[in-house]
């Protein structure tokens, strides 16, 4: 779960690269932007999730 | 800033650059001085050792690597939508040439030089008391050779996020004078790859229960190493400044006073909510705290006014202990030496207030981009090199050299021969 939290992460950042490559006006790209970084957290917070629940395995 | 471009350096400037350099490296010492009081006395030496060696293999590593892809006259590009997007330098391996180029790129390449030795130190930190040096500096190795110089290129170099500007018309480019994002944010998001590798410390997290509390050996030494930064930080914001903000000499002690002012909010703020939370302040997160507001001015030093710079230093310090406790109690990160938190969470506050402060329409967006760089693909790319050494190297010791103490298992010797081995120092 930790690679897959992981792997959504790039696809986070590729929603930026792409709102501020497609989009000219500061609205749309800020919207898109911010969309990406939601979902780079989501990715952090799955593979943050998956590391909680190997707790006590050490 | 292109460290090639032709234009002239004032002769003064270059001297109060390489002045401010020469100091900057007291900010590592520091650093390296909190590791080891934040972790068990049987690992110390261990600790300032590893210290040493990360420090000298990622200066190595740099020198005859990295530097290539840290700068160059010329950039790898591609092109999306129309617009060249540098992601890396296509310079010379092994400094040759060096001596020949201009004195900003001369500058440049020593202010790398410290930033890495700084970058790969911070990670050090979180695997306290488990950590292999060997492993460790494998992890540097990666780091200082290809990680570092691709950020510092977009940051620092000609790189996307620095044109971010001009190609874009997002404010100035992502604006990091003081290497929050280069050092701090990649060392702390290094930091959080190494705990979630290396595991938490033998009996940190039972199955049951609250985790267990495993205090730092040697609290001067942790204060101490405070000041100690807080030299070094000075002197890196104002070669910062100098540098990559294009700042006059005449106008570096605003930087300086704002990076003095940063951490003193900083640390007023977590003093005043451990206080508040366990009735008396509490000394490492006390040094968590002004750690914390001097990464946030590395950020933000540079560009924000003094009172600016104070109220970001108060959110950076309110955010530290409540985070600190976050990973460890609830999220199940054990990072001894508070990394991720004064690092990366501190970093990326910094970066987010010197858009929040600029008057420059976009500089908001651009820093959120740079901050979505360092998320979504550094944090990954980290993890994954890392994960690799591991499976070749590594990261944790076994369970009778964490039991032993890495000093005695590591080095064959303690760091404090003559101390009495304390039952709650004991192995649990």
């Amino acid at each position: 779960m930790k690679t897959a939290g992981l792997l959504v992460m790039p696809a986070g950042f590729f929603l930026v690269v792409a709102a501020i490559a497609l989009f000219s006006s500061l609205t749309m790209r800020s919207i898109f932007v911010l969309c990406g970084l939601a979902v780079e957290c989501l990715g952090l917070g799955i593979a943050v999730r998956s590391h909680m629940a190997a707790r006590g395995e050490n | 800033m292109d460290p090639y471009a032709a234009l002239p350096l004032p002769q003064s400037a270059f001297v109060l650059g390489l002045c401010l350099l020469l100091v900057a490296p007291l900010a590592i010492a520091g650093v390296a001085l909190i590791n080891a009081g934040l972790g068990r006395s049987r690992s110390a030496a261990q600790s300032l050792l590893g210290s040493l060696v990360l420090v000298a293999v990622a200066i190595i590593a740099f020198a005859i690597v990295g530097v290539a892809f840290g700068y160059g006259e010329t950039g790898y590009t591609f092109s999306i939508a129309g617009k060249p997007w540098d992601w890396i330098g296509a310079g010379s391996f092994a400094l040759s040439g060096f001596s020949a180029g201009t004195v900003q790129y001369q500058l440049a390449t020593l202010f790398e030089f410290i930033s890495v030795a700084f970058a790969v130190l911070i990670a050090w930190g979180s695997g306290a008391d488990r950590f292999r040096i060997l492993a460790g500096a494998a992890a540097a190795c990666i780091l200082a050779a290809f990680v570092f110089p691709m950020l510092a290129y977009w940051v620092w170099g000609a790189g996307w996020l620095a044109q971010l500007g001009f190609n874009f018309t997002l404010g100035d480019g992502f604006l990091d004078p003081g290497g929050a994002s280069t050092v701090h944010v990649l060392g702390g998001l290094s930091a959080l790859a190494v705990a979630w590798i290396a595991g938490p410390r033998k009996g940190k997290f039972p199955k049951e229960g609250l985790s267990t509390a495993m205090p730092g050996h040697n609290a001067v030494y942790v204060l101490f190493g405070c000041l100690l930064a807080l030299v070094g930080w000075l002197a890196w914001n104002m070669a910062g400044a100098l540098m990559w903000a294009d700042l006059p000499p005449t106008e570096l002690t605003v930087t300086a006073i704002n990076t003095l002012l940063s951490a003193s909010g900083a640390v007023a703020a977590t003093f005043t909510v451990t206080r508040v939370r366990f009735g008396k302040p509490d000394a490492s997160l006390c040094a968590n705290g002004w750690l914390a507001g001097l990464v946030t001015s590395s950020a933000c030093a540079a560009i924000v006014s003094p009172m600016q710079a104070l109220l970001a230093g108060m959110v950076a310090g309110l955010i530290t202990p409540l985070l600190v406790e976050l990973l460890e109690l609830f999220l199940s990160i054990d990072d001894p030496s508070g990394a991720i938190t004064v690092h990366a969470a501190s970093g990326i506050w910094g970066l987010v207030a010197a858009g929040l402060f600029s008057s420059q329409q976009g500089q908001f967006l651009a820093q959120l981009v740079g901050i979505a760089a360092l998320l979504g693909l550094i944090l990954p790319l980290v993890y994954l090199l890392f994960w690799l050494v591991n499976l070749v190297l590594p990261f944790r010791v076994d369970a009778d050299g964490e039991r032993i103490g890495m000093d005695l298992h590591e080095l064959g010797g303690n760091a404090y021969p003559e101390f009495v081995v304390h039952r709650d120092d004991s192995y649990r």
